[in-house]
């Protein structure tokens, strides 16, 4: 394998949260990126027809370089399969089954070399949640599935009234704690929110967010800063940061690569000759981008 | 006119309530003409006396309503079980007792193989019996630092492997955080891969290459033997993914003149929507032979109760864990139970906890209300923890059940201290509720987790003694003949096969087992230890001792 290694982040969430309408969603804006989908299984067929250029046993080729694959029993084949390909994909999405735990695919992820377990985003279907989340069967797979997720999306928040979507921020608040949370309307979220930021940090950022739901700011500390601490406490503290990712200079010496997905966060080597900036997003309510920079500036 | 054979035997019993007992069984055309006195059989017209069985005992060929093939396969590799276990060839292993033996029987198994690089793997090691001693990584190191080591745990749930090996899977670093791989005092992992996902990524390294309920072609071979040695003639391949290669693997290997019974595979129901499941099951139910018959699906609603992913209802684990794991969506085995009864697909439902057996009765009843289909014989595989109101539900709704017995031997006492207590172990895989409640009931081994054998089953349904060798829930105790029931007509009819086999009567197939001495005259505690001389399959006849 080479090069960096391949990220992956995993979508999951309950039947009927939306997560294949969020996946075509993701597909339609990849904005040149190439992603490869991993479904466990073919079902209804999970991509969207006018996006299909060709279709194989297991796998489906996408318009704009993009592949969709099923992986059955067999997720580190499949995505050993994927880091082969050529050209290699920029991010792999698992789109999880609805009884599955995203967390605990991620850690599997966690263990194959060449793979960056990106982060975990959990769909729940807004209107359904708080009923799905006591029934007797369900209730606490819906709620192991909310407790390790990074990103939650409050999806078809549209078929809520404001005081209702409100409700569910602060039940999902004290549910789970840790995730980000972000309303959507047919999984149509920025992917930048979704999947963390593109290969260029700061040409993504620079045109703003067509989604007036998100802002942004990129962080350029004048000094060296400790990147761990720094990438704790943006993925930990009260910011409204969603995504981070960007290259600063470390206080040991040398360039480090930070990657926040909501509350999980990482902080690799990364090369000397990298631009410094670390993009921060986050929803626009909530999001607190001079607390962003002075926090930079002292960490 | 095709030739008659007419076999005697000391005794013959058939299963058959008009005549239970015979002295003779013609046989034409690999199918019973009928069976009674030697005189009565005469009127036939010409036959052939066929006497090797004039001091054995024939009873129906056994039907094993829950195994997988896989047991075939497993026995290439290295038998490190704690209980004494046949192999296809007849020899019988003995079970390992403690680690240093399951090292040794390693290292004899090693000095066998000349390729310094190629993976030994070990199956049904089981630590409950071994005072929970945990093998590691360097112990196998012990065995071999060349050649990757992987031993499966008779849960098949676990996998313990050496350094070798973790190298090979790119593991054998610190700094891992995951629950399923514990780490040494030295940050290194301790060789134990705890749950499928991080048995995946070595198993491969270690010769546990495929999907692990599919049998290769020498496993099916195997399997036949194991089936010939125990008295069985027909047996379920419970979760088969059967895929178009091993669709044709198997049409071959059972198609061959010499193979000994007749498959049952069930097609997992993984890995295609509901609608192309069920669609690709009646298309492969046209391809069925008389030794390949296809055609049923298998759904896994939850896990397992010693693994405790099993989804338990209230009060849950007896040791306080979590609930276990759902392995469909409650919506998902809605709609196959719905377009499984409308194309008249019967679906096998792997339930261990009362909870999932609960929502698979919650499931089928409104299935059947939009798609009435009498006789559709739904059947609850396992059910180990249901309550006496849900085999009344069951009944209602024509389900039947497929229940574990073997479990009351092989982690009976652990059910009883451990899982579920003292109660609810009581309960376990109720038979005596299950036939009283009127709910067709057959009793299996789900081979290879428990050992391939309808006698030993049977002796576990009526004596339900554990393996500290406490009877536990004499009350749910059934006789002798109804066991017997249970691995023949029972088994038969939650297979929709009951008209073909499964008791010796006129029109049915010549399926036989050929036994040493009359389980029903044996103390019911030896039933166990009756010797198989082999079978008679399709009328033909297959002794242990010449396979």
């Amino acid at each position: 394998m080479t090069g960096e290694p391949l990220p992956v982040t995993v979508i999951g969430g309950y039947l009927g949260a939306g997560k294949t309408t969020m996946v075509n969603h993701l597909l339609r804006n990849a904005g040149g990126r190439r992603l490869a989908v991993l479904v466990n299984e073919f079902g209804e067929l999970p991509i969207d027809e006018d996006l299909i250029e060709a279709e194989g046993d297991n796998l489906i080729s996408i318009a704009g370089g993009c592949v969709c694959c099923s992986f059955g029993s067999d997720l580190t084949a499949a995505l050993i399969q994927m880091a082969q390909m050529d050209p290699r994909p920029d991010h792999v999405v698992i789109e999880s089954s609805g009884v599955a735990i995203p967390g605990a695919i991620l850690l599997t992820v966690s263990l194959i070399d060449g793979f960056r377990p990106d982060g975990t985003v959990v769909l729940a279907d807004a209107p359904q949640l708080r009923r799905a989340a006591v029934d007797p069967y369900i209730g606490d797979t819906i709620l192991r599935q909310l407790r390790d997720a990074n990103i939650v999306l409050m999806n078809k928040s549209d078929l809520l009234g404001e005081t209702e979507l409100e409700a569910l921020d602060l039940w999902l608040a004290d549910t789970a704690p840790q995730a980000a949370r972000i309303p959507s309307i047919r999984g149509a979220v920025a992917i930048e929110a979704v999947l963390g930021l593109g290969a260029e940090p700061l040409a993504s950022s620079a045109g703003g967010h067509a989604d007036k739901l998100f802002d942004s700011i990129v962080l350029r500390p004048a000094a060296p800063v400790d990147c761990e601490a720094l990438a704790a406490r943006i993925a930990e503290g009260p910011y409204g940061v969603v995504r981070a990712k960007g290259y600063l200079r470390d206080r040991q010496g040398g360039v480090r690569l930070i990657h926040v997905a909501g509350n999980r966060w990482e902080v690799t080597p990364g090369p000397d000759d990298a631009r410094p900036g670390l993009v921060c997003i986050g929803l626009r309510e909530g999001f607190d981008g001079s607390a962003l920079v002075a926090l930079a500036d002292s960490a | 006119m095709p030739a008659t054979t007419i076999y005697s035997a000391q005794k013959i019993i058939t299963m058959n309530p008009s005549r239970p007992v015979a002295t003779h069984v013609a046989v034409r055309d690999g199918r019973i003409l009928g069976a009674g006195t030697l005189e009565e059989l005469e009127t036939w017209g010409d036959y052939t006396l066929d006497d090797r069985f004039k001091d054995k005992i024939l009873m129906p060929g056994m039907v094993e309503g829950h195994a997988h093939t896989m047991e075939g396969t497993l026995w290439r590799n290295v038998y490190l079980g704690y209980f004494d276990r046949m192999d296809p060839d007849g020899k019988v292993w003995s079970g390992v007792k403690t680690i240093e033996a399951v090292l040794e029987r390693l290292k004899e198994a090693e000095a066998q193989i000349t390729d310094p690089e190629a993976p030994l793997p070990g199956w049904q090691l089981d630590p409950i019996y071994l005072n929970n001693v945990r093998v590691t990584r360097q112990q196998l190191d012990s065995v071999s630092s060349t050649r990757p080591i992987g031993i499966m745990h008779a849960s098949g749930h676990i996998l313990n492997v050496n350094t070798k090996a973790l190298e090979l899977a790119g593991l054998m670093k610190t700094g891992l955080n995951h629950p399923g791989i514990p780490l040494g005092p030295d940050g290194y992992p301790t060789g134990e891969l705890k749950g499928p996902e991080v048995m995946t990524p070595v198993g491969p390294h270690v010769g546990y290459e495929r999907a692990l309920t599919d049998c290769d072609e020498q496993g099916l071979r195997d399997f036949g033997k194991l089936c010939v040695r125990t008295g069985v003639t027909t047996i379920t391949d419970l979760a088969a993914r059967l895929t178009d290669d091993s669709v044709s693997m198997m049409l071959r290997v059972t198609g061959e003149k010499t193979y000994p019974a007749c498959v049952v595979p069930l097609r997992f129901f993984l890995g295609l929507a509901p609608k192309d499941l069920v669609a690709e099951v009646v298309r492969l139910k046209g391809m069925s032979t008389e030794r390949l018959s296809l055609g049923r699906i298998k759904v896994v609603a939850d896990g397992s109760i010693q693994g405790f992913s099993a989804r338990l209802r209230w009060p849950g684990y007896h040791n306080g864990a979590e609930n276990g794991l759902w392995y469909v969506a409650p919506e998902q085995l809605s709609e196959i139970y719905h377009l499984a009864l409308e194309a008249g697909v019967q679906v096998h439902t792997h339930t261990n906890g009362d909870q999932a057996t609960e929502l698979a009765i919650d499931t089928l009843g409104p299935a059947l209300l939009k798609h009435p289909r009498r006789d559709h014989r739904f059947t609850l595989q396992h059910c180990q923890l249901a309550d006496a109101a849900q085999f009344r539900r069951m009944k209602e709704l024509g389900m039947c059940v497929n229940l574990f017995a073997n479990h009351h031997f092989y982690w009976g006492d652990e059910h009883y201290k451990l899982t579920v207590g003292p109660d609810r172990a009581t309960r376990m895989n109720a038979c005596r509720t299950a036939l009283d409640t009127g709910v067709p009931m057959a009793i299996h081994s789900d081979a290879p987790v428990t050992p391939l054998g309808p006698l030993f089953t049977a002796w576990g349904a009526v004596t339900r003694r554990t393996a500290s060798g406490r009877v536990q829930g004499e009350e749910e105790r059934i006789t002798v003949a109804e066991a017997l029931w249970a691995v023949t007509l029972g088994a038969a009819y939650t297979l929709h096969m009951d008209g073909e086999v499964g008791s010796i009567e006129t029109g049915k197939r010549a399926d036989f087992a050929v036994l040493e001495q009359d389980p029903t005259e044996v103390e019911p505690e030896a039933l166990k230890d009756i010797p198989v001389w082999g079978t008679v399959q399709g009328g033909r006849v297959f002794a242990a001792a010449d396979l």
